[in-house]
């Protein structure tokens, strides 16, 4: 070892941990040193909550050393972990709503009487007091804690744990749900017990805060540790591709398509559309016969303005256009009547019904839009699987097939074909190509270009693999925090642009 | 005066002065309605009658209360178990009652052992293992003796008749050992770790584990209380029948578990609070108590009337929680705009 040990307060090395039929972690590696502000980085699911959970004891690695403050430890449950100095905000909210505030503050650690019952009062003024002046909010702490919103929650929670003894403390997210103003509080905190020599974990989306408040960064992509980086050595677009795995290549131009966009009418139109914590003040538009892409990392937001854009999200502010009207909307069933049809990223959860036969999933969409008890004739049915199994030249043996039997590409197909059946003017298409060989692979994205030229529908296409967006688009937004950076059009759509785009450095011409 | 109502509604006292409330209804009714309802020993009385219920009230409240579909079922069969044991040494042995009585509250406590061992450590469903320790208890209630066996015991039968005079009334000593029994769970629960673990262990187990909590242990100690509370309780309820049977306590599990819920314990977990409990088993004893007043009823309304109030008190819950998640959205909605929220 180069470095001096003792700067260091904890060595993880070789960590690996598996879940029932996932590897989460591999040969991961972290080293934290004395009073420094360290960022995990990585898309969702590249295992920085498993390797901050594992250094707390709540996952048993399978493999590997922890080395913490000079010798070898072992947690087993949250509560060791606690006791020798880490402290933690996991990523989802762990308090308990049908306690009081103060004592989700103090649960475990409750100030005393004489008799060695809990002081009610202490503990309420001491919560008070805490939360005024570390956090800067005065609430009423004996109320129980859901009788606050989801923000203030995550305000409790950071309180509880910066107000522990510790030597490490560990941030999973917790600006996710936060206001500017609030991030702000949580920065000064954290500078605060930097300056005492706390050691901080912090992990975010946001690479605005991870530069503005951290001394160096680890970097994981699927389990693996990518490496560790002084951020301010790290230009932002290498910290991109490194977590996404994909050198910057300035020639990176890899276009079939036609990039005009077309001179038409708006399908639908986003103005100034805000849903809290989800969609922050998106204006957009989608023009009738275009693929239009939403570009970004993981966790960035796309999929929650498809989602607000299907009506499985409200918004709160803004207005929305469809076809130059604008519309309420309170449900997805009112956006499957304004023709427009949404298959989701994760088709296993929310796509098919495995132990329905082909035709019957073909026909749910239409089904649903009818009405559940309009019955379609069989004939009918089985002549619009037909048209859809040879349209999208899905490989099956007959309409009746089980879906759950079909490969991943073709079980997509179908649903895209259950989608089609709707006969939309705006067809979503969230990661339509996640998991599937390259022949059909290409085949989708053929077929969206397809549908657009051809068929005068307007597709919106999500996916996080770069060279498909340039494939495809003929205009990318660009979407990061959940709000749109910028949009590229026509011949600026590259996997270099957008890469800089997503890192900021690019800002087109929109 | 909109708002002030609102927020005793979403108060998590709410439940406990509804029931209140009905209390005096109910009592209140039968005194207008009846000669002689109205009086301090009628009061008493529902404790007197009652002490058995509310020990074991107390214990099956814990259980509940520790979420994760907690409940013990077996609280009924270890009541019988009880009362046949001291039953059966008190006739074949020369035992002291005084020996007889820690016994049978160490099978109170094994029982609970048993069950908190397999929900805690096998994770499975406390519905499932107490209904297995459930039908066991009866079963071995069953072997100890198929027949009724009277308590003679001239001492037990002495501490049986024990009681104790407060002005022109009198209370039991079962009376008197279940509202210790209260006064302790209630300071427990509200005043030592223990007690506010199980609230947040019901509240989010996931959660109080992440806080640091020892669920398992939190866990297995609530079973334990549940058994030694239905043992005690099978004491208290040999004072009033003086023999063992295998029929004792039949479906006490689910008066005890109805008393719960009407007193405002939530099947969910996390939310309950012991005196509203004792106070469900006290509304329950009045209906009684006025139905044998009225005298040409049968005691079976009282099944009715309690039904139908579990009811009511389940809808109750559900719009109470239902306000809740509404008026908290409005704060979110109203945080998130940044704007202050019209009067
Ligand atoms: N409790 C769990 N059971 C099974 N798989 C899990 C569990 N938690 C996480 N995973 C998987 O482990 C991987 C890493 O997840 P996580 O650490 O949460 O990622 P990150 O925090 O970086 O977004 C993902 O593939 C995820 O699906
Ligand atoms: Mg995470």
């Amino acid at each position: 070892m180069q470095e001096k040990n003792d700067d260091y307060i904890l060595h993880m090395k070789n960590i690996d941990m598996f879940f029932p039929g996932v590897k989460a972690l591999k040969d991961a590696t972290f080293n934290l040193k004395k009073g420094e502000i360290h960022s995990l980085m990585g898309e969702n699911g590249a295992g920085k909550s498993t390797l901050v959970k594992v250094l707390t004891g709540v996952y048993q690695k399978t493999n590997g050393t922890i080395e913490y403050d000079g010798r070898l430890i072992e947690p087993k449950t949250p509560l060791e972990s606690q006791q020798i100095g880490i402290s933690t905000v996991y990523q989802e909210v762990n308090l308990c709503a049908n306690l009081t505030v103060a004592e989700n503050i103090y649960i475990g650690r409750e100030p005393r009487g004489k008799l060695g019952q809990i002081d009610w009062a202490t503990m309420n003024a001491n919560a008070k007091k805490l939360l005024h002046e570390e956090m800067g909010i005065d609430i009423d702490v004996t109320k129980v804690l859901n009788f606050y919103p989801v923000a203030m929650q995550q305000m409790i929670a950071i309180a509880r744990a910066v107000d522990t003894q510790c030597r490490i403390l560990i941030l999973d997210e917790p600006t996710s749900s936060l206001s500017d103003k609030e991030t702000e509080r949580l920065f000064a905190i954290m500078r605060k017990l930097k300056a005492q020599g706390i050691s901080i974990i912090f992990i975010s989306h946001f690479l605005e805060q991870i530069y503005t408040i951290c001394d160096r960064v680890t970097i994981l992509r699927d389990g693996v540790y990518i490496g560790e980086y002084d951020l301010k050595d790290l230009p932002r677009i290498q910290l991109i591709s490194k977590m996404m795995g994909k050198e910057v290549r300035e020639d990176d131009i890899e276009s079939n398509v036609d990039k005009s966009v077309p001179e038409e009418t708006d399908v639908i139109a986003f103005d100034h559309v805000t849903v809290p914590g989800k969609v922050k003040d998106l204006t957009m538009n989608i023009k009738k016969g275009e693929v239009i892409g939403l570009g970004g990392l993981l966790g960035s937001g796309r999929t929650e303005i498809a989602e607000t854009m299907f009506g499985i999200m409200q918004k709160t502010n803004g207005t929305i256009k469809i076809d130059g009207t604008e519309v309420s909307v309170k449900s997805p069933m009112d956006m499957m009547m304004k023709r427009i049809a949404f298959c989701p990223e994760d088709r296993k959860v929310q796509g098919i019904i495995g132990d329905l036969s082909v035709r019957e999933n073909i026909i749910l969409a239409m089904q649903a839009k009818a009405g559940m008890f309009k019955h379609m004739p069989r004939s009918k049915q089985n002549e619009l699987a037909d048209y859809y199994i040879k349209l999208l030249r899905i490989k099956v043996s007959d309409r009746e097939q089980l879906i759950k039997n079909l490969s991943g590409g073709n079980q997509q197909k179908v649903i895209i074909a259950r989608w089609l059946a709707t006969e939309p003017n705006l067809l979503i298409l969230d990661e339509p190509t996640r998991g599937i060989d390259v022949g059909t692979k290409t085949e989708i994205e053929g077929l969206a270009v397809k549908l657009a030229k051809e068929n005068r529908m307007s597709v919106v296409f999500i996916s996080g693999e770069m060279g498909e967006m340039v494939r495809t688009c003929s205009r990318v937004l660009i979407i990061r925090d959940h709000e749109k950076i910028t949009e590229l059009n026509g011949e600026e759509i590259s996997t270099a642009h957008i890469m800089q785009a997503i890192a900021g450095d690019y800002h087109g011409h929109a | 005066m909109r708002k002030f109502f609102s927020n005793l509604v979403a108060s998590p006292m709410f439940s406990f002065y509804v029931t209140g409330l009905l209390f005096i209804i109910l009592f209140g009714f039968g005194s207008v309605s009846f000669e002689g309802f109205f009086s301090p020993q009628v009061f008493l009385n529902l404790f007197i009658d009652n002490a058995p219920l509310i020990i074991v009230t107390v214990g099956i409240t814990f259980t509940i209360l520790s979420g994760g579909g907690g409940i013990d079922l077996s609280v009924g069969a270890v009541v019988s178990l009880t009362c046949m044991t001291l039953a059966v040494l008190m006739r074949d042995t020369t035992l002291s009652p005084y020996v007889c009585m820690p016994l049978v509250l160490l099978i109170g406590i094994a029982v609970g052992l048993i069950n908190g061992f397999f929900i805690t450590f096998f994770k499975l469903q406390p519905f499932i293992v107490t209904l297995g320790t459930m039908f066991l208890c009866r079963g071995l209630t069953a072997m100890l003796s198929r027949d009724s066996v009277g308590i003679s015991n001239e001492e037990y039968g002495n501490l049986a008749f024990t009681s104790f005079e407060i002005g022109d009334c009198f209370i039991s000593l079962g009376a008197c050992i279940a509202l210790v029994v209260v006064v302790i769970a209630t300071i427990v629960l509200r005043y030592t770790s223990f007690g506010r673990g199980v609230y947040a262990i019901g509240g989010n187990e996931q959660s109080a584990r992440l806080m640091g909590l020892r669920v398992d242990r939190i866990r297995l100690a609530v079973y334990v209380i549940s058994g030694f509370c239905a043992a005690l309780g099978g004491i208290a309820y040999s004072w009033i029948m003086l023999s063992g049977y295998t029929l004792h306590g039949l479906g006490m599990e689910m008066d005890a578990i109805a008393s719960s819920v009407i007193g405002g314990t939530q099947l969910m977990g996390g939310v309950g609070f012991i005196p509203g409990t004792v106070l469900g088993v006290m509304i329950q004893g009045t209906i009684l108590t006025i139905i044998s007043f009225q005298g040409t009823l049968s005691a079976w309304w009282t099944k009715i009337v309690v039904g139908i109030l579990l009811c009511l008190f389940i809808v109750m819950q559900a719009i109470v929680t239902e306000h809740r998640n509404k008026l908290m959205n409005l704060k979110a909605e109203s945080s998130g705009k940044k704007a202050p929220k019209k009067a």
